[in-house]
């Protein structure tokens, strides 16, 4: 565009900023109709159980009560991923972790609905329960679901880049270590809540607090059994997301069934108990790291392992799984790579996807592996990063195509600014600084389920008063998704944000938008408004010239104005500009949409990892540790992001400061945690015992942004919602290590895992706490793919066999 | 169906008298939300953990979810939807605004009133007073930064100084 950017990357407001700070935003349990019912779940009290029977009769007679369902009434399984339909709305014979719904009531009042709920006799006949994923590699038996890889393994992975135990062999150096990230969970400040109204035309429409209206509506149309032209489904303004409000779910099917059963809407409202119950958050994962290394620090080649716990159910944990060894080839370059992955069933809260999705387990593990790796050479980890980031414009061991990468410009940021040379092992005692880098994906290169339609679609209208409305299935989950579409579409056509009005997330006027996860709104959804934008454009620019007569392409639109370049005064309204298009063509209206490109990776598997653009980060923390209670404070992170372009600077920043916040609650505190010997049942389900950052705990935060643009962006815009979590909670654990010499190989680093360690090291032991094995797990013949550097065309040479059927040696 | 007899009082909210009647057991969230249809004030536990539902008693900030609206009787109650005058912003809603202390904006209408109650008592907050006087509230969104910037926004303001956000809260470094 020849002229100068008017919107693009200035610190404008959010064009929901007035609703937002008025109170005016309705979210999904601001939602009131008249005749409304309240719904109620009962939930499980067993971790795993059969369901022998369920008694409902003295709950439907209570007075208020309307309906109860059981899960007979629903027996259509779904899930997210077409491979793990493994959900009822209401369990039917089994029970797997406590809080699996089991029943639901709607009544005139929510009181009613709860006291309905407390009259429902549930017979259950317990199973043995499985507390964490290594009780599952140890008991295949009772299995938690009749599917899966085996057992109680869910996923089993092996996938081989190149002959990496040769790779490794030809290292100076071969390092091993072991990890443990402790689950976590995202604790939106809005509970979850969703609104069903049935009309007698036979159409439902759902008001719901979630990220992914289109596979809400996917999931109503199957279980349901309705046709999806019948359904509409609203995403409200999420009152957070993180990844938490991805999945269709339970609650969501119960009301729109009971809607449809009573005629009448019906609202559900989950308490802050029910949210844990919900979760979907960072899988607890254990990981091991076998690394060869050159002198210099060049990796020769890596072997990873990765057992992460599922939970009670599928959810997205197989793409979570193949992420636990995806992207630790992005940031330095790893010639030849062996990942091997494991999903357990337990019986607890299913997990999925977090912020940063799987990704930020394995790059905690590396990037400490990488800072024991440099201090075992003797090289600064910065400079050993230096020397071997992964080119731009590369391919990698297991094909994503690296774009644009701005890592080494990230590190040169944070190390000159947080004095990282005059710090690194020069600071006294208990205080420590240390450094770690991060790569995240901007959207995933394939849909959720298979598909070869756009991922993202707008639809643009220009309205003769010279307002323009902007449609797109996409979901402002306070990411500020709504605000980009206004941005692009305003730089485009020269008018004021303002001036936009943005109708999103509603399966009945907007066309598809996958949803707001993976990173992959400002991308996607951007370039659809891009292009949408640009059609209008040229369709207005025809007849603009025209009539200034003038050449198309010595047009200007900007100040909501179209005019000569040449000659600014020569011009009209950006109203007149619309009317004469409409008068020469009728309505103007214009579509756009974004497919990513075609990845390289043929091999199967290759699914998760390649992204349109990856986005990079380096992080350094200061810490200061107190070894006399192990407390660790953070004071400082500097965080640089490779952001490509911003498209709003400040709220980039506000992405930055916001995962740095997140971070910091996994690194030092955040633990979804169970008490496993007392019967699964979860150790905290409330605000005030899962210990998340306040304001006397987050850190000072100093923000560097790179812009390295990538071609495949909006304006060269990368992601930024989730990469900048990533290196937190490594850069404090090596900066733990910086202050007190001690590692502590396991988030979250909290006060008795430093006093452990701190203690063992007195003692004369190894300083640290962490991990001492990981379990012998029967992984499948692995699946040889050829790396590029050996001539591979992306494709596996042995097609990977399921999981051998012998038992698991001992 | 449990049928209680309302109970009926009267208070101030947002400087308006107001009458309303409602189940004795409700408490002020509720009554706020469901009875006066005021939805500003949000929710995110309902055990008093986590502060998103604050609003001023009397000018005191207080948890919403913890006070009996019956408690309520004859005092004064600010929500967020009083903030705004004559279809103009508050300037703690004007600094919110600008630098982006709102991105869900589920937490907000809490800080704004956290925020205000401090500005009252406390015209020049330090960091560390702000930090202090908001610990009480989460956010999940921010890291909080950008409200402590727009926090003191809005004070330099509200003493009558010109006052404008820094290059680096809004570009980086
Ligand atoms: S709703 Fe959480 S403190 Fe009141
Ligand atoms: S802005 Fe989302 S919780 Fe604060």
């Amino acid at each position: 565009m020849a002229d100068k950017r008017r919107v693009i990357g200035k610190a404008l407001r959010k064009v929901d900023a007035a609703a937002k700070v008025t109170g005016a935003t309705k979210f999904a349990d601001d939602l009131a109709f008249p005749r409304m019912l309240f719904c109620k779940l009962l939930r499980s009290t067993q971790p795993h159980a059969r369901i022998v029977s369920i008694d409902t009769s003295a709950a439907a007679k209570l007075d208020g009560v309307q309906a109860v369902l059981v899960g007979q009434d629903l027996p259509i399984p779904f899930g997210i991923l077409p491979v793990s339909q493994d959900e009822h709305a209401l369990c039917i014979d089994k029970a797997r972790f406590i809080g699996d719904p089991v029943a639901a009531v709607a009544a005139l009042t929510e009181e009613a609905a709860t006291a309905a709920t407390d009259l429902i006799r549930v017979d259950y006949e317990p199973l043995k329960s499985i507390a964490s994923a290594e009780e599952a590699v140890e008991h295949p038996e009772p299995r938690i679901h009749d599917y899966g890889d085996r057992g109680n393994f869910h996923k089993l992975i092996d996938l081989e880049f190149g002959d990496a135990n040769a790779g490794i062999a030809e290292g100076d150096m071969v390092r091993e270590d072991l990890f443990f990230f402790e689950g976590s969970t995202h604790l939106p400040m809005e509970q979850h809540a969703a609104v069903a109204m049935w009309s007698p035309d036979q159409k439902l429409t759902l008001w719901t607090s979630t990220q992914t209206p289109h596979y809400v509506h996917r999931a109503l149309a199957k279980v349901l059994e309705l046709p999806a032209a019948r359904i509409r489904v609203i995403a409200t303004p999420n009152g957070g997301g993180f990844g938490g409000k991805s999945d269709p779910f339970n609650h969501e099917i119960a009301v729109a069934k009971l809607a449809m059963i009573t005629g009448r809407p019906v609202k559900i409202t989950l308490t802050r108990e029910e949210v844990f119950y919900c979760h979907r958050g960072r899988h607890p994962t254990l990981m091991w790291v076998r690394t060869g290394v050159k002198k210099d620090g060049a990796i020769t080649g890596m072997h990873f392992r990765s057992l992460l716990d599922g939970g009670a159910y599928g959810s997205y944990g197989v793409a979570s799984t193949y992420y636990t060894g995806a992207l630790q080839t992005v940031t330095y370059h790893i010639p030849c790579y062996h990942f091997q992955g494991a999903r357990a069933f337990t019986n607890k809260a299913p997990c999925g996807p977090k912020r940063g999705h799987g990704t930020p387990q394995p790059r905690f593990a590396l990037e400490v592996h990488i800072d024991k790796i440099a201090e075992q050479l003797g090289i600064d980890p910065a400079e050993l990063r230096l020397k071997t980031l992964v080119p731009a414009n590369s391919l990698t061991a297991n094909y994503l195509r690296v774009g644009s990468m701005g890592l080494g410009k990230c590190i040169a940021k944070v190390v000159e600014g947080s004095g990282w040379k005059q710090k690194f092992r020069k600071l006294p005692r208990g205080r420590g600084v240390g450094l770690a880098c991060s790569s995240y994906i901007s959207g995933a290169g394939l849909p959720i389920y298979w598909n070869n339609m756009p991922h993202s679609g707008v639809q643009l209208k220009c309205d003769r008063g010279g307002g323009v409305t902007v449609f797109c299935g996409s979901t402002e989950i306070g990411q500020g998704s709504d605000s980009i579409l206004a941005y692009i579409v305003a730089e485009v056509l020269g008018i004021d944000p303002f001036d936009i009005a943005v109708v999103t997330g509603d399966t009945d006027l907007t066309p598809v938008d996958l949803g707001s996860y993976s990173s992959r709104v400002t991308l996607m959804s951007g370039n659809a408004a891009l292009q949408a934008a640009e059609r209008a454009r040229q369709i207005l620019a025809v007849h603009a010239a025209k009539k200034l007569e003038i050449p198309v392409d010595r047009l200007s639109f900007a100040e909501r104005r179209v005019y000569d370049a040449k000659d600014p005064k020569r011009g009209m309204s950006f109203a007149e500009a619309v009317q004469s298009a409409e008068a020469a063509e009728g309505t103007i209206g214009t579509v756009g949409s974004y497919t990513p490109p075609m990845s390289a990776g043929k091999y199967r598997g290759a699914g998760v990892g390649p992204s349109p653009a990856y986005s990079y980060s380096a992080c350094v923390a200061a810490v200061d540790v107190d070894p006399e209670t192990g407390i660790v404070r953070v004071p400082t992170i500097w965080i640089a992001h490779d952001v490509g372009r911003s498209i709003n600077s400040a709220a980039v920043i506000g992405q930055v400061e916001g995962s740095i916040y997140m971070g910091l609650g996994e690194a030092l505190m955040e633990e979804m945690a169970y008490r496993g010997n007392r019967n699964v049942v979860h150790k905290i389900p409330s605000l005030l015992e899962y210990k998340s950052p306040t304001t006397l705990e987050m850190c000072d935060v100093i923000t560097y942004l790179v812009e390295d643009p990538d071609p495949n962006g909006p304006f060269g815009a990368k992601e930024v919602g989730q990469g900048p979590l990533l290196p937190v909670m490594p850069a404090v654990a090596n900066a733990v290590y910086d202050a007190v010499g001690v590692r502590i190989d396991e988030v979250p680093i909290t006060p008795e895992k430093v006093l452990k360690a701190l203690r063992k090291k007195q003692k004369g032991e190894p300083g640290r706490h962490g991990p001492e094995s990981f379990p012998d797990i029967p992984w499948p013949e692995p699946m040889r793919v050829p790396t590029p550097w050996e001539g591979g065309d992306g494709k596996a040479v042995s097609p990977g066999r399921p999981a051998i059927t012998a038992e698991r040696p001992h | 169906m449990t049928s209680e007899s309302k109970v009926k009082i009267a208070l101030a909210v947002n400087g308006e008298p107001t009458e309303i009647a409602f189940a004795p057991h409700k408490t002020l969230l509720e009554v706020l939300r469901e009875d006066l249809g005021l939805t500003g004030t949000k929710h995110g536990c309902e055990l008093g953990e986590c502060g998103t539902c604050t609003v001023l008693l009397d000018g005191t900030p207080v948890l919403s979810c913890l006070v009996l609206g019956l408690a309520c009787a004859g005092r004064t109650v600010r929500t967020v939807e009083g903030m705004a005058q004559g279809g103009k912003l508050h300037p703690l809603q004007d600094t919110f605004a600008d630098l982006g202390a709102a991105q869900c904006g589920y937490c907000t209408p809490a800080f704004l009133l956290a925020a205000e109650a401090l500005l009252a008592a406390n015209p020049k907050p330090t960091r560390e007073e702000i930090k202090d006087a908001l610990a009480g509230n989460l956010c999940r969104c921010t890291g909080y930064i950008k409200i402590y910037e727009a926090v003191e926004l809005a004070a330099a303001r509200m003493r009558g100084e010109k006052a404008e956000p820094t290059t680096e809260s809004l570009y980086g470094r």
